[in-house]
């Protein structure tokens, strides 16, 4: 089922970025917040991965060119800002489309319905901070901007119509604009000029193609798993 | 943050009402910025296992508190008058929940 692994692979794969702050978060708080949003994509993944077969077997023994996330969830994790602006990105993204999965009555509909309540706060997060980190020193201003900038043209991928989602791509598209526009404007930010489709690097993920760091975050997501088959505790 | 990180960071006390019908009661204390982030904190580390319907943060240099000097004159003066407890009732037959 192409929709679930896509989805759930979105899910699976920024889990484990947000994953990756345990320890290194700037402060304990903020630690707690980024975990917690990790579970709940975890939560998440798991169900969607189920619906596509062995959640298990599709997390830990797939090859790189077998996921189907998009780009901008498997950019890692740079600076505070850096994870900010790509939460700002995808959760706002994720909101919308698991609102309109829950309304659409298909396959997706339960879980959309449960974890389009998570998502909104992940979303309500990222705002906060962008809020904060836009409008705050002049240091933080810019370490958003510079952010933004880089991710940029890897948002035009979550715009691309995935096969088994009965949604209307180009209102999605509209909507998450209005909405990062609005916010980015509340923050002192400008909304990027850079190109988000057909640029040379993004927009391949849902094919199958990854940018670079992708490879390292799989192998220590599956070391585990592949050293030890069937390890429990 | 200017590298001086969460201690720049104002302190907060959390208070978390589990029920409704329950008052709010003290579950902690966490950093953040202001306090729309610390109501997040709080929500992130405090109910986090469904421990509460609605959450209180009050800046903690908010709180005037009682010193451990003055602990003889306020505290020491109840502990002889045991008539102030409500100990001396006959409870009627029937009352429960008491």
């Amino acid at each position: 089922m192409t929709a679930a692994l896509a989805l759930g692979d979105d899910a699976l794969v920024l889990s484990h970025r947000l994953g990756e702050w345990a320890g290194h978060a700037p402060v304990l708080e903020e630690e707690v917040a980024l975990a917690n949003i990790a579970l709940d994509l975890l939560g998440q993944a798991r169900v969607l991965l189920s619906l596509a077969g062995d959640e298990d077997e599709l997390a830990y023994l797939r090859e790189e060119r077998a996921f189907r996330n998009v780009q901008l969830v498997e950019q890692p994790n740079g600076d505070f800002a850096h994870t900010i602006a790509r939460q700002l990105c995808f959760s706002t993204y994720q909101e919308l489309l698991y609102e309109r999965l829950a309304r659409g009555g298909g396959p997706f509909a339960p879980l959309a319905a449960k974890a389009v309540k998570e998502v909104a706060y992940h979303r309500d997060h990222a705002e906060h901070w962008t809020l904060r980190l836009g409008d705050g020193t002049a240091d933080s201003h810019e370490r958003m901007r510079t952010a933004l900038e880089a991710l940029w043209r890897f948002t035009g991928e979550l715009f691309e119509p995935v096969e088994g989602c009965e949604v209307e791509w180009d209102t999605l598209h509209a909507d998450w604009l209005d909405r990062l526009t609005s916010v980015l404007k509340r923050a002192t930010l400008e909304v990027p000029e850079g190109p988000r489709r057909g640029a040379w690097a993004a927009g391949a993920g849902r094919q199958g193609v990854h940018t670079e760091s992708f490879g390292r975050m799989l192998a220590e997501m599956q070391h585990l798993h592949r050293s030890h088959p069937g390890a429990t505790w | 943050m200017s590298g001086d990180r969460s201690g720049a960071w104002p302190l907060w006390e959390v208070f978390v009402r589990s029920r409704r019908g329950l008052s709010h009661t003290h579950a902690g204390s966490l950093h953040a910025p202001d306090a729309e982030m610390a109501l997040r904190n709080a929500r992130d580390l405090y109910t986090r296992r469904s421990e509460g319907v609605s959450i209180w943060v009050v800046p903690s240099t908010a709180v005037t508190a009682s010193s451990p000097d003055e602990k003889d004159p306020f505290f020491e003066p109840s502990a002889d008058k045991p008539y102030r407890h409500p100990t001396f009732y006959e409870i009627p037959e029937g009352v429960q929940h008491l």
